[in-house]
């Protein structure tokens, strides 16, 4: 994790930020928001990840058991993790996520089996790296097994470039802002 | 892939597995090895512990072993311990092709921030190299 990332030279955006409201494919009325901490979306987002297709797992996450998925939201939910959700009515159907890593965040994103091909995983990634940036956050990378391809041309069509592709999953990044002095 | 649990079934119990362990340097890597140690404790396996040097910064090979060591001794298992130069995953299979190994074991993986399960370089050449079966410990 602490081995050197490359981000790309280039900076993408500007992404509007949440709250942002939408009809998707299928015709459902969809919100995203950040996430409020409430005690009701933190339950709603367990519900979203218990009913989760294991077939959609990436290395490992999220986990398959009750217990294990609340670890894990614990450790997405952190001080300085930034979290936005897409909501249909009370329902969760999609959430997008940043935790902090050294000077960058690594981000993931997860929809829900229903509400996928619907054009909720592209506004959920714009409306978290809107809210990001709006945060100060300058580099995101995310990991996405290579035989992915409809989300690594998600990634791509969003700005993210592949910085890594040695590993048994590819390693994309974007950046939001110069943290340099110089423009670049 | 076969998943940890492969180690103990009750057939098997009734002759004993030659494993290779590879140990590097991060902590994963040293809970695999106190869990293959539990396991071996349980079956009864012969269990040999490559001390691999992947350029860890956090550990030299000799904090390593002292590790390995200091595992061994309170698992109560009297397992071999050896060093092993150069690139470690070609190593590892060489000498567990070569030797007659049952199984090669290795940690699962480091997780990201994120959580996400990343196989580091020498995990993923045994996977895709050995001819022998391949535990990865979680």
């Amino acid at each position: 994790m602490s081995r050197d990332k490359r981000f790309p030279d280039v900076t993408s955006g500007p992404f509007e930020s949440p709250p942002r409201r939408f009809e998707d494919r299928e015709g459902r009325e969809i919100e995203i928001r950040a996430h409020d901490g409430s005690q009701e979306e933190y339950d709603a987002l367990a519900s979203m990840y218990d009913a989760f297709d294991p077939a959609d797992r990436a290395q490992g996450i999220p986990p398959g058991d009750e217990r294990r998925i609340r670890e894990w939201l614990d450790n997405v939910f952190c001080e300085t993790c930034l979290n936005v959700v897409a909501w249909d009515g009370e329902t969760a159907a999609g959430h997008a996520t940043l935790v902090p890593d050294d000077d960058a965040y690594e981000l993931a994103i997860f929809v829900l089996q229903a509400y996928q091909e619907a054009g909720i995983g592209t506004h959920l990634m714009e409306a978290l790296l809107g809210y990001g940036a709006e945060s100060g956050i300058e580099k995101v990378w995310l990991t996405v097994e290579r035989w992915n391809q409809p989300a690594v041309g998600l990634y791509k069509k969003i700005g993210f470039e592949i910085s890594d592709s040695e590993s048994f999953e590819m390693e994309m990044a974007i950046r939001l802002a110069d943290g340099r002095d110089e423009g670049g | 892939m076969t998943t940890p649990d492969d180690f103990s079934t009750p057939a098997m119990t009734s002759w004993h597995m030659r494993i290779l362990l590879g140990v590097g340097g991060s902590d994963d890597s040293l809970q695999a090895l106190e869990r293959t140690v539990e396991r071996a404790n349980e079956t009864g396996d012969d269990l040999t512990v490559a001390v691999l040097d992947e350029g860890s910064a956090e550990r030299s090979v000799e904090d390593i072993e002292a590790d390995v060591r200091d595992a061994l001794d309170s698992g109560g298992i009297d397992a071999e311990i050896r060093h092993v130069e150069g690139d470690a995953g070609s190593r590892l299979v060489d000498i567990a092709e070569s030797e007659g190994f049952d199984r090669i074991a290795l940690s699962g993986g480091t997780t990201s921030p994120m959580g996400k399960i990343q196989l580091g370089s020498t995990a993923e050449f045994v996977l895709l190299n050995s001819h022998v079966s391949v535990t990865l410990v979680r």
